[in-house]
């Protein structure tokens, strides 16, 4: 007897359904993507499709046209969105991390209940804080009226219009991040608190000096996913500010590269643009992404 | 005379460690209280705007604006809901009806397809095995909204637009189930499966027979996880569902908004509808929603 195996069909089989799928649903429309996106084309009228080469991506980077400007214009929102929202989306989840990590007896209930928005869909949240963010009978201007502070027109005007949709966005997700952070925390040893006490270790001392090092793996994880997630901001502004409001230069102050994508797809539909659009977009969050990876090792070797 | 000396000794060191040990458990219970506070505080925040939901959608149309914030409705009423349900424009019954048996499906479907899938990756060797395995984890990468156009389109080319196929099957390409059932396969011992072969079972049996109940725990998971994304599913159903009658409950909540622009009493009835059925099953699975969630994080 050989080493060799006989071919079976076996193995294929049980892969087939899968395959099949992810061919026709991942593998195609990456392909097929990339087609669209050399064509003037829109699926209501096939007729007028047309291979225009490289012309989407030209529009997207020669300045002065109107699609540039949404472009940019919207990816500078996405921009907006990561930068104020992935600080204090992996800051406040750790700080909760740290604070259910402390050996009381119920705290499994808070973690229940600081999770459970989690489990909610975006058209809830997006509605619910909709509702709380309204300037007459919603319940955020309630209290500042109570405390005579000036009410501000929260979805309609700047800044006001991103810091709803910031609360609204860690109101639902901060818990995911607290979850993976607090079972990173439980998985440290505790020999290594013995010893840093054992050291005379301030409380402080040890959190820089044990907790963060041991914490790094899986912040850089965190990291990672919460600015994939946020450059995904997509159905909050959708539900809550209509991507407004509407700035001088005809571009909307909270319509993210997603949403853009979106319109220029589906309400358009320019969906050749789209898809062009999509591939800069992907382009761009694997540079991230890598970035992200690249920083957090050297600093490892450090 | 030493033992007795032993004894009263021993009996002081017991009321001393007594004591210490009362003082400590005061100290301790008093250390906790600002911790409570804190951690009953950050509660308040996340569970009072659901509670302001649920008020709303229980008070009757004069009472959404009123001068001074009412948390408990002067008037408990379910006029909202019942108006939600008779408006034949917001078909709400068959909405809920349409997410639970998209959520269902969907939940069955990824569970059948990666268990299999996962099966053949983690126990048999074929040719192309490594090339597919790469080819599945690079596309973890691409970001969602890339293939939103093309699959729309593709959707569109086989006739499954208002069809819930269209919202069902492109959750079935996923790879993320794969990976975590065959990380899971891969720790189950190999001997069951080698005794079951060698008592004339061929593959599927040993798969179906040993290798699934074996995998329940895991297959719990990944249901709950896939249950709870489909039920939350936004964008998608409403690209496809474009029929009203046809529709999912959270793009369902979009058309109400735009139905009842300022009747807010009846959105938020919708969305607690919406909320709800989540909720409870989240209350039910709490411990094993959460430990998913870490576990599936922590591997990544």
């Amino acid at each position: 007897m050989t080493a060799k195996r006989k071919f079976s069909w076996t193995p294929y089989l049980f892969i087939l359904p899968h395959l099949i799928f992810f061919g026709v649903f991942i593998v195609w429309p990456f392909i097929n993507g990339l087609l669209i996106s050399l064509q003037q084309y829109d699926f209501l009228r096939p007729e007028q499709n047309k291979f225009i080469g490289l012309q989407n991506y030209v529009d997207l980077f020669v300045p002065g046209t109107l699609t540039f400007n949404e472009f940019w214009d919207s990816l500078k929102n996405t921009l907006i969105f990561v930068l104020i929202s992935v600080p204090p989306l992996v800051i406040i989840s750790l700080l909760l991390a740290v604070l259910l990590n402390i050996k009381i007896p119920g705290r499994n209930v808070f973690r229940a209940i600081y999770f459970a928005p989690w489990v909610l869909s975006v058209a809830v949240v997006g509605l619910l804080w909709w509702w709380i963010f309204q300037s007459s009978g919603g319940l955020i201007n309630y209290y500042l009226k109570d405390l005579g502070i000036a009410t501000p027109r929260w979805l309609s005007t700047l800044p006001w219009a991103w810091i709803s949709i910031l609360v609204a966005t860690l109101w639902w997700t901060i818990g995911f991040n607290m979850i993976i952070l607090l079972a990173a925390l439980q998985d440290i040893p505790d020999q290594l608190y013995e010893a840093a006490s054992l050291d005379g270790a301030t409380p402080l001392q040890t959190f820089f000096q044990v907790t963060l090092p041991m914490l790094r793996p899986v912040l850089l994880f965190v990291v990672t996913i919460t600015i994939i997630a946020s450059f995904n901001l997509f159905g909050q502004p959708f539900i809550m500010t209509g991507g407004g409001p509407a700035q001088a230069n005809g571009t909307n102050a909270t319509t993210p590269v997603m949403y853009r994508i979106y319109i220029q797809g589906f309400v358009r539909p320019l969906q050749g643009s789209a898809a062009a659009m999509s591939f800069v977009v992907a382009a761009i969050m694997i540079v991230i992404s890598y970035f992200n990876f690249k920083i957090f090792r050297q600093r490892e070797n450090d | 005379m030493a033992v007795t000396t032993t004894r009263s000794e021993r009996s002081d060191t017991a009321v001393a460690t007594r004591e210490i040990e009362q003082t400590r458990v005061v100290r301790k219970v008093l250390r906790y209280v600002p911790i409570y506070l804190l951690m009953v505080f950050i509660s308040a925040i996340i569970v009072l705007p659901l509670l302001w939901m649920l008020s709303t959608s229980l008070k009757p149309k004069s009472q959404w604006f009123t001068q001074t914030i009412e948390w408990v409705p002067r008037t408990l009423t379910l006029e909202n809901y019942q108006k939600l349900f008779s408006n034949p424009a917001t078909p709400i019954g068959n909405w809920f009806l349409n997410s639970v048996l998209i959520a269902l499906g969907t939940t069955a479907l990824v569970l059948a397809v990666d268990s299999l899938a996962a099966y053949a990756y983690a126990r048999m060797e074929f040719r192309g095995r490594n090339f597919l395995f790469g080819l599945m984890l690079l596309t973890l990468f691409l970001p969602r909204m890339m293939f939103l156009v093309p699959n729309f389109l593709t959707i569109a080319t086989l006739h499954l637009l208002n069809n819930w196929a269209g919202v069902m099957l492109p959750a079935l390409a996923g790879v993320f189930g794969v990976f975590f059932l065959r990380q899971f396969f891969e720790s189950i011992p190999k001997e069951l499966e080698e005794a079951a072969s060698l008592d004339g079972a061929n593959k599927f049996q040993t798969f179906y027979m040993v290798v699934l109940p074996l995998a329940k725990p895991a297959l719990a998971t990944l249901g709950i996880l896939t249950f709870l994304g489909s039920w939350n599913d936004f964008l998608w159903p409403l690209l496809i569902l474009r029929d009203p009658k046809l529709q999912t409950l959270p793009p369902g909540l979009r058309t109400l908004q735009g139905a009842y622009s300022s009747e807010y009493g009846l959105m938020l009835a919708g969305a607690v509808i919406v909320a709800v059925p989540v909720l409870l099953i989240y209350i039910a699975l709490q411990r094993y929603i959460v430990q998913s969630v870490a576990s599936t994080g922590l591997k990544g």
